[in-house]
């Protein structure tokens, strides 16, 4: 394979997403608003530490937004038939899934930096490890963008089945993850529940780089979010061949 | 070396076969029409051609290059207008054709030269900066043609690409087909439009029920019909069917106010009406003969004449 095409073609796919799909206002107003009215929901008049809160909430907003626009963009290109354009140029099949991916990590990234900054500046936020702050976030940004490009995967042209199954999908993922209840607070089966979800990693990974109370080292964290990540693409790339093999 | 060699193509969807067993090869230079009706296979043949459906059997080779082994390259040789002529409706025409540029690696400069002098020749400078989502399913398409030739491909395949066009559209995709030709590419073109396939065609396949029923030029395709040569004739007044039981003549068919006469020999047949006329007391209104069209050759191959 000729390595620098599909270099090539990786970038002009995440450029096509970004102008088509996220550099739009109401994607972006949303990006950074809804960061703000989950903070409201949660945190105002509620007797929370914010040390402990924080971090989930970041886990929460990168969770979000790196997975909000990713599962639209296939089923999309579908119904306007745009996506058998795009197959016909210079992409492989894995040209138009790391791209999506990526585009959906970089907007991610974006927003939640901008959060982040804000908050910053404005709340007493400790950070203990700025590395680690920044892998948690291109890390958690790929493996969720990865969940949004996977949820795009199965077969349908019409948006709002896959809105549905992105909620199914998503909504659970958020409760079970150690958002609301620090994890080094739970335990028994509960904890069991929480270890299921990929979520759960990166809210540790935020713990350990903003005030080190994580539950799981770094290390495992990390790997479990790469391997995560890693079933994500393969998956999504095996439903999207199956369906080009079966003409969907 | 054959532009696209196509050998033994099979798709299933289910339990329906839609292309079975279907080999094509379409020289280098040449405009190749792939005529069908709709349903008959066209689609799925192209989409296998152009590397967006992946066949159950059998190969594609684009230039020598294995479609299945190296899609890139063989993408890079190759300008495709899929059915529909999709384009991105939320960005604007020129936006279109630089993005498409920009999966073809062309440089800045050369991509912004060629989408100028194609929107200028497709005659859409004039709405350069507007979004595709206000334009009209011709100036769609036009756009869709443009993002298909900017990288001068050697190569472009065409579905349907004049389909639901008004005539002047029509005019200016089958005008940019014949130039692009004239300037060294291979066109392979689909399409159910049977006279726009005679103007501009030098090798025609038909295919029907998913199979290649005849490969020919247009001209040795109607040849392969000459025995259902015909004289249309109009008499002054309505006749019996009966009437035309003459040696020579086939058959006889109403066709709106006139009589086409089916014949072997049209210049017997031409005798034998004059004769016929002034016997029944007839007075001959119209009378004219006429070899057979690509459309007959193309309705008999596909309705399994």
């Amino acid at each position: 394979m000729d390595w620098q095409l599909f270099l090539r073609s990786i970038l002009v796919v995440i450029e096509k997403d970004m102008r088509i799909y996220y550099f739009k206002g109401p994607v972006v107003i949303f990006g950074l608003l809804f960061p703000l009215i989950m903070f409201l929901t949660f945190f105002i008049g509620r007797d929370l530490d914010l040390v402990l809160f924080f971090p989930g909430f970041l886990a929460m907003m990168l969770f979000f937004t790196a997975s909000s626009v990713g599962p639209l963009i296939t089923p999309w290109e579908k119904r306007e038939k745009t996506y058998e354009r795009l197959l016909s140029l210079p992409v492989i099949l894995e040209s138009i899934v790391i791209g999506d991916i990526l585009a959906g990590a970089i907007f991610g990234i974006g927003i939640c930096i901008i959060v982040f900054s804000a908050c910053a500046l404005l709340l007493p936020l400790p950070v203990t490890n700025v590395l680690l702050l920044l892998l948690a976030f291109v890390l958690g940004s790929v493996t969720f963008a990865a969940l949004g490009t996977l949820l795009a995967s199965p077969t349908t042209d019409n948006p709002s089945n896959i809105m549905m199954l992105s909620s199914l999908v998503r909504l659970p993922l958020m409760f079970i993850s150690g958002i609301f209840i620090p994890l080094s607070q739970l335990s028994g089966w509960f904890f069991i529940l929480t270890s299921l979800s990929p979520l759960t990693y990166l809210v540790d990974l935020f713990h350990a780089s903003l005030n080190g109370d994580a539950v799981y080292p770094p290390w495992v964290d990390v790997l479990i979010l790469t391997g995560v990540t890693l079933v994500f693409v393969v998956a999504a790339k095996a439903i999207q061949k199956r369906n080009l093999v079966k003409g969907i | 070396m054959d532009a696209v060699e196509a050998t033994r193509l099979r798709k299933n969807f289910g339990t329906f076969t839609a292309v079975d067993d279907v080999s094509i090869t379409v020289p280098e230079g040449s405009i190749f029409g792939f005529l069908g009706p709709n349903g008959a296979g066209k689609t799925t043949t192209i989409r296998m051609l152009t590397g967006v459906l992946i066949p159950d059997a059998g190969t594609v080779r684009i230039f020598g290059t294995d479609v299945a082994r190296d899609p890139l390259k063989v993408k890079l040789k190759m300008g495709v207008i899929p059915e529909n002529g999709t384009v991105y409706s939320d960005l604007s025409a020129v936006q279109n054709i630089l993005l498409t540029a920009k999966f073809f690696g062309m440089d800045r400069v050369t991509r912004e030269e060629r989408a100028d002098e194609l929107l200028d020749r497709l005659g859409l400078s004039d709405r350069r900066d507007d979004l595709v989502r206000t334009f009209s399913k011709g100036m769609r398409q036009r756009i869709s043609i443009a993002c298909a030739i900017i990288h001068a491909p050697p190569l472009h395949i065409l579905d349907e690409p004049t389909t639901g066009l008004d005539v002047y559209s029509r005019r200016l995709v089958i005008d940019t087909i014949r130039r692009m030709n004239r300037e060294g590419s291979t066109i392979l073109l689909t399409t159910h439009n049977i006279e726009e396939a005679n103007a501009v065609c030098s090798l025609i396949s038909v295919i029907n029920h998913g199979k290649i029923v005849a490969t020919e030029s247009p001209e040795k395709l109607k040849k392969t019909f000459d025995t259902s040569r015909y004289v249309e004739i109009a008499f002054n007044r309505p006749v019996e069917p009966s009437l035309f039981s003459g040696s020579g003549i086939m058959r006889a068919e109403s066709w709106g106010d006139k009589w086409r006469v089916y014949t072997d020999d049209p210049d017997r047949a031409v005798k034998y009406l004059a004769t016929l006329a002034e016997r029944e007391h007839l007075t001959i209104i119209s009378i004219a003969t006429s070899n057979p069209t690509l459309e007959e050759a193309f309705v008999k191959l596909t309705a399994g004449v």
